[in-house]
């Protein structure tokens, strides 16, 4: 369990964030967060609210968006979900792939502000 | 009350990720071979880097930073293999981090080493997420564990360079398939290379020696080029 871990590394980094912008009232964050990042997204959503606690963040919403594991094949150089998490091999020609495209995101997108 | 929205696009572990590539190059320049050590509890970690150790020690300068929530038994086990050990107690936090690391060395006494070898805590998701500025990462997966380790933790078998299966005395009576781990560790992370090795009896280490050395011999010519 190292979303808390994840949580306050997150809140730290926003409250500057918003700090060097002249103070965001941040209402809520989306967050990109890839299926194969090894962050549990309902164990997140749970440390955030606690770690917002007693911060500027307190009471703002976290929001997040999953990224699929996708991969490159390196038969069809296409950009393909693998058979599965555990099987990164491209579906249709069945070759197993290095390159991961994308699914390891831990990754603030953006931040919703008041106007 | 409106909203408005403001582009971050930033990666929460950006900090960690700095300070491991800051780390990443100081051990280059020093000629420091750094290897991450995951496994679950009890995989034998410590039990083959005792033998790893004072086999290298033979040859080469070596240390070890370990990683646990409490205790230093580990720390303990190891310096009956070189003097050159630290312990980082994490309390309560499940992994190390690059900041752990730095933090360690910053007080920490230590002359120029050859190999250093950094033992995370025995866990399985966690560690996954934290790059310690390693040069290569070996995760651990014993006999005894059963074959469908990789398959129940891809992510961290897929951020890991090596594979090294230990307890190998004990496959048979495990009846351990070890065909199918392959297997499942290549469907993780195809490519990946897999030792065997048994702490126990010394099997396959001769294996683990040659490729640090290998590795030590690549990277110190990589760092000779670029200078």
């Amino acid at each position: 369990m190292h979303e808390l871990s994840i949580a306050i590394s997150m809140i730290e980094q926003i409250v500057e964030e918003s700090e060097s912008r002249g103070g965001l009232e941040v209402e809520a964050v989306h967050l990109r967060l890839g299926v194969f990042s090894g962050v549990d997204k309902h164990a997140l959503l749970f440390a955030y609210e606690l770690a917002c606690e007693g911060t500027p963040l307190a009471g703002s919403r976290l929001e997040i968006e999953s990224i699929p594991l996708i991969i490159l094949c390196p038969q069809c150089k296409q950009q393909r979900a693998p058979l599965s998490s555990y099987q990164l091999c491209c579906p249709d020609c069945m070759v197993p792939a290095q390159d991961i495209v994308t699914g390891r995101e831990i990754e603030v997108a953006s931040l919703e502000v008041a106007a | 009350m409106t909203t408005r929205m403001v582009e971050v696009r930033a990666k929460v572990l950006k900090q960690n990720d700095l300070l491991a590539h800051a780390l990443r190059e100081q051990f280059q320049r020093s000629g420091t071979c750094v290897v991450g050590l995951v496994s679950s509890p009890g995989s034998g970690k410590t039990a083959f880097l005792e033998k790893l150790l004072a086999r290298l020690a033979r040859e080469y300068r070596v240390a070890a930073l370990v990683g646990d929530l409490a205790t230093e038994n580990d720390a303990a086990r190891l310096l009956r293999a070189t003097p050159n050990v630290k312990q980082i107690t994490t309390g309560t936090i499940c992994h190390l981090d690059a900041q752990m690391i730095q933090q360690a060395l910053e007080s920490w006494n230590l002359g120029p080493v050859d190999f250093l070898f950094i033992e995370n805590v025995g866990n399985l998701v966690c560690p996954s997420s934290y790059d310690l500025g390693e040069e290569l990462r070996f995760v651990l997966l014993s006999a005894t564990e059963g074959e469908d380790k990789p398959l129940k933790y891809p992510t961290i078998f897929n951020s890991s360079d090596v594979a090294v299966i230990t307890k190998m005395d004990l496959a048979e009576a495990a009846e351990f398939d070890i065909a199918a781990a392959r297997r499942n560790i290549e469907g993780v992370r195809p490519g990946m290379q897999i030792l065997e090795v048994s702490s126990k009896t010394g099997q396959g280490m001769e294996h683990v020696v040659a490729l640090l050395q290998a590795q030590r011999t690549r990277s110190r010519q990589a760092v000779a080029a670029a200078t």
